[in-house]
């Protein structure tokens, strides 16, 4: 094996790939060359660091300093003077300097330190193209432990006892939902993997994939030896090339390798994965419309029960599980379940993938213990908000998910707490908004999402949404009253208990959070006012909200 | 006879899906790939129909249920611009309202010399760069309105 002194770590993940990583990498290859300092230095492609704002970035290691929104000539200064001559580029550098100059370590910056990374722990550290990568980064051991010493039943009561709940954004114990499948009668069953990622603020899936597919491969291996299943199926949707491109080399090396196929590892477990593109419709994260979606059909959720864990692909059990939820699987046949249950909250353990996205500092993709303060995280991890502006409201859990406001910033970040504001974990998309934006506005444009994309099976979602939004858009104009306030919160209660599925049942969460936090600003529209002058009042503002 | 011979070719592009379980929308992922216009024809749905052996009807509601089918004609390249709430909040509106007037179009249209036809989308994942749109299978993000003559230009 060569050894190289030092190693160039560039994030290839989707949001730095806009940026130009691309030339970047190029640029820093060939002035490693012009150097000679082709057979000292390496130059890796990894996933993402993180930092998406800051984009292109990379790591020099030893010493782990990270230089950020790179262009193909700052490259060439950093080969020539950090590569070369070992002298720091201070103009470029994401991260301060001690009194003598020394580096502190990129863990130790704000943004990283706060971090607890499971999930991502090779994010960025490894190059997602090569299994050797991850074999050597311990991957597959976990895999090989359970074939080896544990049966499938200690697989599931260890992910049981470990507290794990789905990722996906409903919380479910994900070692209930392998026992239900396991005991479930059928000839065939079948591991889904949920990465038809579509909430509004969510990009965790793609950067998980992208940044280290082969944790979803293991992940799922495991998953299939507990509830016995020789097929598994990565549902990815259809616009996230880059990660289905990495899946699907991933799912290749890991069969050259005898870690997919008959007999993985010598042992009498065969399992196999495949990966299955999605066209483009937000209602297929539901697990059962996932499922009509890859049988060909319109992905049109099913009526429950059944539940896919006894009725699922093709009428056999089926677990679905979420790309997070999976990732979290090796570590803890690995670690254990206890060391898992150190993580987090008594209800909540583990950690938690967040995407900041909206008016914050630090836009991009972090991984924090469950029960961390939204205040922590914007100001801490997230830097704060920008422009000197102040904050206003946060949207936890993507689109369907709710408003908080400053009086919430204490509350802890796990399911129970947030629920029980009006709330929820979701996905982990926290949109995060300054004093510039209007609750009436912003409440608009999260129902115009579900006008869009409920998928019409069902009347109260496929009416509901429609009537919510021009609703909203009377208010907005200044034409709504108290009656149109009452038929709002009846409508809302109508979608939440008698929608199909989950999309029509939280569509109104984001609306009836606004009412609950905000109502002194949706007061003023009814009196014709909109305290953050964004809408449009009067005769021109009714056309639009037709 | 050009039709014919069209029509040959597509039916052996989506013979291997028909055994494949799922396979209906692979061959439909298939026909639009091939198409120049990025769209499924009439033409091509009753000829899926024909080769699944399922009704026309069927082949036709599982099309428009997902966004990324259209059975209509598109551009030589497709904009879609994000105008979910992340992307909302730092500005997707002017973004679109730009692109619209550079192009001289609506949501859903195609530019008159058929090279564009702009569409918005809901969110695109990427939204650490938000505001952001794809050009086909590219992404751009951090969008400004100055950004985006350069971006078009990268199209022809």
């Amino acid at each position: 094996m060569k050894y190289y002194r030092a190693h160039v770590l560039i994030c290839s993940g989707s949001n730095c790939a806009i940026k130009g990583c691309r030339s970047v990498k190029q640029a820093c290859e060939q002035e490693i060359i012009r150097h000679g300092l082709q057979g000292e230095v390496q130059v890796v492609d990894t996933g993402c660091l993180g930092l998406c704002d800051q984009g292109p970035a990379l790591v020099v290691y030893p010493e782990g300093v990270m230089y950020g929104r790179l262009t193909p000539s700052d490259v060439l200064e950093i080969v020539s003077e950090h590569l070369l001559k070992g002298r720091l580029v201070h103009r470029l550098m994401q991260q301060p300097t001690g009194p003598a100059g020394e580096v502190s370590p990129l863990s130790m910056t704000p943004f990283f330190q706060k971090q607890k990374r499971v999930v991502l722990k090779n994010c960025g550290l490894i190059d997602p193209e090569r299994i050797e990568d991850y074999v050597r980064a311990g991957g597959y051991t976990a895999l090989a432990t359970a074939l080896d010493v544990m049966t499938p039943e200690s697989v599931i009561a260890e992910i049981t006892q470990s507290g794990l709940r789905g990722r996906g954004g409903a919380g479910f114990p994900t070692g209930r939902k392998w026992e239900y499948t396991r005991v479930a009668a059928g000839q065939q069953k079948y591991v889904i993997c949920n990465a038809d990622e579509g909430e509004p603020g969510t990009f965790k899936d793609r950067l998980i994939l992208e940044g280290d597919p082969h944790l979803i491969v293991e992940g799922m291996a495991l998953a299939g030896y507990a509830i016995g299943a020789t097929r598994g199926i990565v549902y990815i949707r259809g616009e996230y090339e880059l990660s289905i491109h990495r899946m699907e080399q991933a799912i290749r090396q890991a069969r050259e390798n005898g870690l997919l196929g008959e007999g993985i590892l010598s042992s009498a477990f065969s399992f196999d994965l495949e990966v299955c593109a999605g066209a483009g419709a937000y209602v297929c994260g539901e697990e059962t419309a996932l499922i009509e979606s890859i049988e060909g059909n319109r992905g049109e959720p099913r009526f429950k029960p059944p539940y896919p864990v006894e009725k699922g692909l093709w009428g056999q059990p089926t677990s679905v599980n979420n790309v997070e939820t999976l990732a979290n699987v090796p570590s803890i046949i690995e670690q254990g379940a206890l060391w898992y249950r150190s993580l987090g909250t008594p209800s909540s353990p583990g950690t938690k993938v967040f995407t900041l996205t909206g008016n914050i500092v630090n836009s991009g993709l972090i991984e924090v213990p469950m029960g961390i303060t939204l205040r922590e995280v914007i100001y801490e991890i997230g830097g704060g908000i920008p422009e000197g502006k102040q904050f206003k409201m946060a949207q936890t859990g993507g689109t369907s998910g709710g408003c908080l406001a400053a009086a919430h910033l204490d509350i802890p970040m796990d399911y129970d707490s947030l629920q029980s504001h009006g709330s929820s974990l979701g996905s982990g998309a926290l949109l995060i908004m300054d004093d510039t934006h209007c609750i009436v506005d912003l409440t608009r444009c999260f129902l115009k999402f579900f006008v869009h994309e409920s998928c019409g099976q069902c009347t109260p979602c496929r009416e509901g949404a429609p009537a919510l939004y021009h609703l909203l858009g009377k208010v907005s104009a200044g034409a709504g009253g108290h009656a149109d306030i009452q038929l709002i919160n009846r409508l809302s209660r109508t979608m939440q208990s008698s929608s199909l599925c989950a999309l029509g049942q939280t569509a109104p969460v984001p609306v009836l959070s606004a009412l609950q936090h905000f109502w002194p600003e949706i007061e003023a529209h009814l009196n014709g006012r909109c305290p953050a002058n964004k809408c449009v009042m009067g005769k021109a503002a009714g056309k639009i909200a037709n | 006879m050009a039709e014919r011979q069209a029509n040959f070719s597509h039916r052996q592009m989506i013979l291997p899906f028909v055994d494949q379980p799922g396979g209906l929308l692979k061959a439909l992922h298939a026909l639009q790939n091939a198409s120049l216009d990025h769209f499924l024809a009439p033409s091509d749905l009753k000829l899926v129909a024909e080769v699944f052996g399922v009704p026309e009807a069927k082949v036709w509601g599982t099309v428009t249920f997902y966004s990324l089918y259209s059975t209509s004609p598109r551009g030589r390249h497709i904009i879609r611009v994000c105008e979910s709430a992340p992307c909302y909040v730092v500005g997707a509106m002017d973004i679109l309202k730009s692109l619209g007037a550079m192009l001289n179009v609506q949501p859903g249209e195609t530019t008159s010399d058929g090279r564009f036809t702009l569409e918005v989308a809901s969110c695109l994942g990427v939204c650490g760069v938000a505001p952001a749109l794809m050009v086909n299978m590219d992404v751009h993000g951090n969008l400004t309105r100055d950004k985006l003559a350069a971006i078009l230009a990268e199209y022809a």
